[in-house]
């Protein structure tokens, strides 16, 4: 391979984001160097295996995440601006959907949610930490390292462009030559085993590491939701892998899997991967929805309506969310019968959701609310993911569903799931826990602001995608004629999309107008009417290891209950003991950094360094199994300084 | 802190013979099968069928040498035993809608046309839809 091959040459784009790549990295190894930060980078941050910093990581790295999706996203809406417009050739407006779609779901919408999981869960079922906090560190670190490895396709080799379903024989080496797709295989391969790792790991800290009398149906909704999306993730992530490493043997050692030569079944990848994916869909929406429950219930100062049957509903969920994938392929030929059992499933899936909206709105009823940017955000939710729930029912219609598919119809439809749903869920959970991580909020009234932006943007983005859609205009297609009369619609359709992507830039200054202005907190209760563990903390932001003394659950809605019984949060002395905390760790990182160079190896089918990078891999395995890691304790001094009791 | 990690490392210590074992057992069911398929010239059903035989068996393995499956009703509470059976049973329940559900579907109305009998025709009228809408022109 050649060197102009090696790095993505010709296109003007991509300088400039090798420009603004390399100036940044070299403003960040500054930084720290001149302000003496590494030392701080190392022992605060890459070796932690805090719950709450890991949770932090993750929030960053989604949120630049969402950058760069936004950034190709209005890469896109320009192109299609105009009809016949020249900004971006077909190839590339393939590898920006596709980047666009897998940058989107696997590491902005997971991470976001992982995050806030990783913050919230452990303070709210009134834990000190996650059951394996070091398996933690790693789910964090493949996860990141995954995402820099797909992140690197579009500056080094080139980016992936089969869609982010990647299909058959699409994807494979006659018609996606080169490691583009490569990337896409490898990057996802890795996030994966983080995201597997992250599922075992919450679903037993939730079982087992639950403060005394928090029976499972005294858990918070989020808890449960969490719960639920993590037993999916168990059983829904093996699909992807094999699915993966099957078309990774196609492409790099020569299998017939999925190829249209050798017998291979080509649609056989897009059934694996929708085996995966429609529970993938649940994975994104349910800790959304558990994240509406706290935010609604908390600022409509009432219970829950309905805990339980909200509770049965994401049960039901869990093992439902595997019967309905054939919907994303019913175009496929499978046939009337498999067509109309799918059709069927869908529709009856949609009941447990309904269900959840007249929650909601029952929760509110009667109840004194205060309009506050969470609030606000999970308000927007309700309208806007109707729209989205009514439109997918009609796509789950079969024999409809031969008009809608593979039209602008099906892409505004799922905008209006994923983002009225977990974007949505993602500013408002961030806004509403955002002082349990730092110790003040977020301005509110810029807060509101990205509101009135972002809700206005979304819907002028969005509807008029709908209407193009039943007018026939078909996803994935880089430009249309004149003739066919899109131009206007299209064109509002990309204003919207710039609302969308002003109201992010406000937001960011939010963060850091906030940073340098928002007046500190110094309760832990900082919204006031706190129901669940999280807020009953000594101080807005916990120490390391959470609670001095481990809570005690009587009832649902802990926090009001001892709110009621005029129970003082702050420990006694008497009661300090010390606390055994786990050990920092550097081995996560490196493992991580080992897995990007078998990745990068495999990427560009070199095999030697895939296998020095796998070597190193099983190295770090080698290394953590003979540690003995018995973690430290905290002194009680320590924690009677910490939570400031005197003698 | 009361940490299952902790308890884990306590339980074992030395040499954790059981998960050594399996892991070994694992890696040698899986090169028969290997070798079964290339170096054998028994027919592809036959082979088939032996690589079946030996997945069965691995998967067997593993439930019982890495994941406790005996140890549910005996030393832990009777929370821990029926989450065990549900969650096997779930399992199960997933591994038949995924397999089962997988065959049917690839097998039935006129997908399963365009593999037995390879027609070129409608498989090319297949692609040609799909590969429009994707990539207008792929270079
Ligand atoms: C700033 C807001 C956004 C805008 C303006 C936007 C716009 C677009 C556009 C123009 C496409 C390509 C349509 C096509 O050519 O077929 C697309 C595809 C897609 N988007 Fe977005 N998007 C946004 C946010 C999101 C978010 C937040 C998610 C997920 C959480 C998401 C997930 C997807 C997916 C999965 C695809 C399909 C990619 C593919 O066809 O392979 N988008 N989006
Ligand atoms: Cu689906």
């Amino acid at each position: 391979m050649k060197w102009d091959e090696f790095f993505v040459t010709g296109d003007p784009l991509i300088y400039g984001a090798d420009v603004s790549i390399g100036l940044t990295v070299i403003g960040i190894l500054f930084y720290l160097t001149y302000f003496k930060k590494w030392q701080w980078l190392w022992t605060e941050w890459l070796t932690t295996v805090d719950h709450k910093k890991l949770g932090i990581m993750y929030i960053a790295s989604a949120v630049l995440m969402l950058f760069r999706g936004g950034v190709d996203a209005l890469l896109m809406r320009v192109q299609l601006a105009t009809p016949d417009s020249k900004f971006l050739d077909s190839q590339h407006y393939n590898e920006i959907f596709t980047t666009h779609g897998t940058i989107m779901i696997i590491f902005m919408a997971m991470p976001f949610l992982i995050g806030l999981i990783n913050v919230v869960i452990p303070l709210q079922i009134g834990a000190r930490d996650v059951a394996f906090p070091y398996l933690n560190a790693v789910s964090f670190w493949t996860f990141f390292i995954g995402a820099m490895l797909f992140n690197v396709s579009f500056v080094i080799g080139g980016s992936p462009s089969a869609g982010w379903t990647s299909y058959m024989p699409l994807a494979g080496n006659e018609l996606s030559p080169g490691p583009g797709q490569n990337y896409y295989l490898l990057g996802l391969q890795i996030a994966g085993i983080g995201t597997l790792l992250t599922g075992i790991n919450f679903l037993v800290t939730i079982l087992k590491m639950r403060a005394p009398g928090m029976t499972l149906f005294r858990m918070p909704v989020f808890t449960w939701s969490a719960l639920i999306t993590m037993i999916i993730i168990v059983f829904a992530f093996p699909i992807l892998t094999v699915a993966l490493a099957l078309m990774t043997f196609d492409r790099l050692f020569g299998a017939h899997f999925f190829t249209l030569q050798g017998a291979g079944m080509d649609m056989l990848w897009a059934n694996l991967f929708w085996l995966w994916g429609h529970p993938e869909v649940y994975i994104v929406v349910l800790p959304a929805f558990g994240m509406f429950s706290e935010i609604i219930s908390t600022f409509s100062r009432k219970t829950i309506f309905g805990y339980k049957a909200m509770i049965w509903a994401m049960i039901i969920i869990a093992g439902y969310s595997f019967m309905v994938w054939v919907h994303h392929f019913f175009t496929m030929g499978s046939g009337e019968l498999v067509n109309s059992v799918f059709s069927i499933t869908t529709m009856i899936i949609g009941i447990p959701t309904g269900i959840k909206i007249f929650n909601w709105l029952f929760t509110m009823y009667k109840g004194k609310i205060s309009f506050t940017t969470p609030m606000l955000w999970s308000l927007g939710f309700i309208v806007n993911f109707v729209i989205g729930g009514v439109t997918g029912v009609m796509l789950a219609m079969a024999a409809a569903d031969y008009q809608y598919h593979n039209t602008y119809f099906l892409v505004a439809h799922f905008h209006y799931v994923l983002i009225a749903g977990t974007v949505f869920a993602c500013f408002a959970g961030l806004i509403f826990w955002f002082p349990k991580m730092f110790g003040y909020k977020l301005n509110e009234r810029i807060g509101k602001w990205v509101f009135w932006v972002f809700n206005i943007g979304f819907n002028v983005c969005f509807i008029p995608q709908f209407i193009l859609g039943l007018d026939g205009m078909p996803r994935r297609v880089y430009t249309y004629s004149a003739a066919s009369g899109w131009g206007n619609l299209n064109m509002l359709s990309t204003v919207g999309g710039f609302l969308m992507g002003v109201a992010f830039l406000i937001l960011v200054y939010n963060f850091y107008f906030s940073f340098r202005y928002s007046e500190r907190e110094n309760t832990g209760d900082s919204w006031g009417l706190g129901r669940t563990l999280e807020w009953s903390t000594t101080s807005a932001v916990p120490p390391h290891y959470n609670f001095a003394i481990t809570p005690t659950v009587k009832s649902f809605d802990p926090l009001i209950q001892m709110k009621r019984d005029n129970v003082d949060l702050k420990p006694k002395i008497k009661d300090i003991k010390k606390i055994h905390m786990p050990d920092n760790s550097g081995v996560p990182f490196f493992m991580s950094a080992f897995f990007f160079i078998a990745g990068f190896g495999l990427v560009f089918e070199w095999f030697w360094m895939g296998i020095v990078g796998l070597i190193g891999v099983f190295i770090t395995l080698i290394i953590r199994s003979f540690d003995p890691n018995e973690g430290y304790y905290v002194s009680e001094e320590e924690i009677k300084e910490t939570e400031r009791l005197t003698v | 802190m009361a940490n299952p990690q902790d308890s884990l490392s306590r339980e074992h210590g030395g040499i954790p013979w059981k998960h050594v074992i399996g892991y070994l057992l694992s890696i040698i069911l899986t090169a028969l099968a290997l070798w079964v398929t290339f170096e054998t010239g028994f027919s592809t059903r036959t082979i088939l069928i032996i690589i079946f035989i030996f997945a069965f068996l691995q998967a067997a393995l593993q439930l019982l040498m890495f994941m406790h499956m005996t140890e549910s009703s005996e030393k832990k509470s009777k929370l821990t035993g029926q989450t065990q059976t549900g969650n096997i049973l779930f399992a199960a329940f997933i591994a038949i809608v995924i397999v089962a559900g997988s065959v049917w579907v690839m097998s039935a109305g006129h997908a399963e046309h365009d593999h037995h009998k390879m027609d070129s025709k409608t498989h090319d009228m297949k692609m040609d839809g799909d590969m429009k809408m994707d990539h207008g022109d792929h270079k």
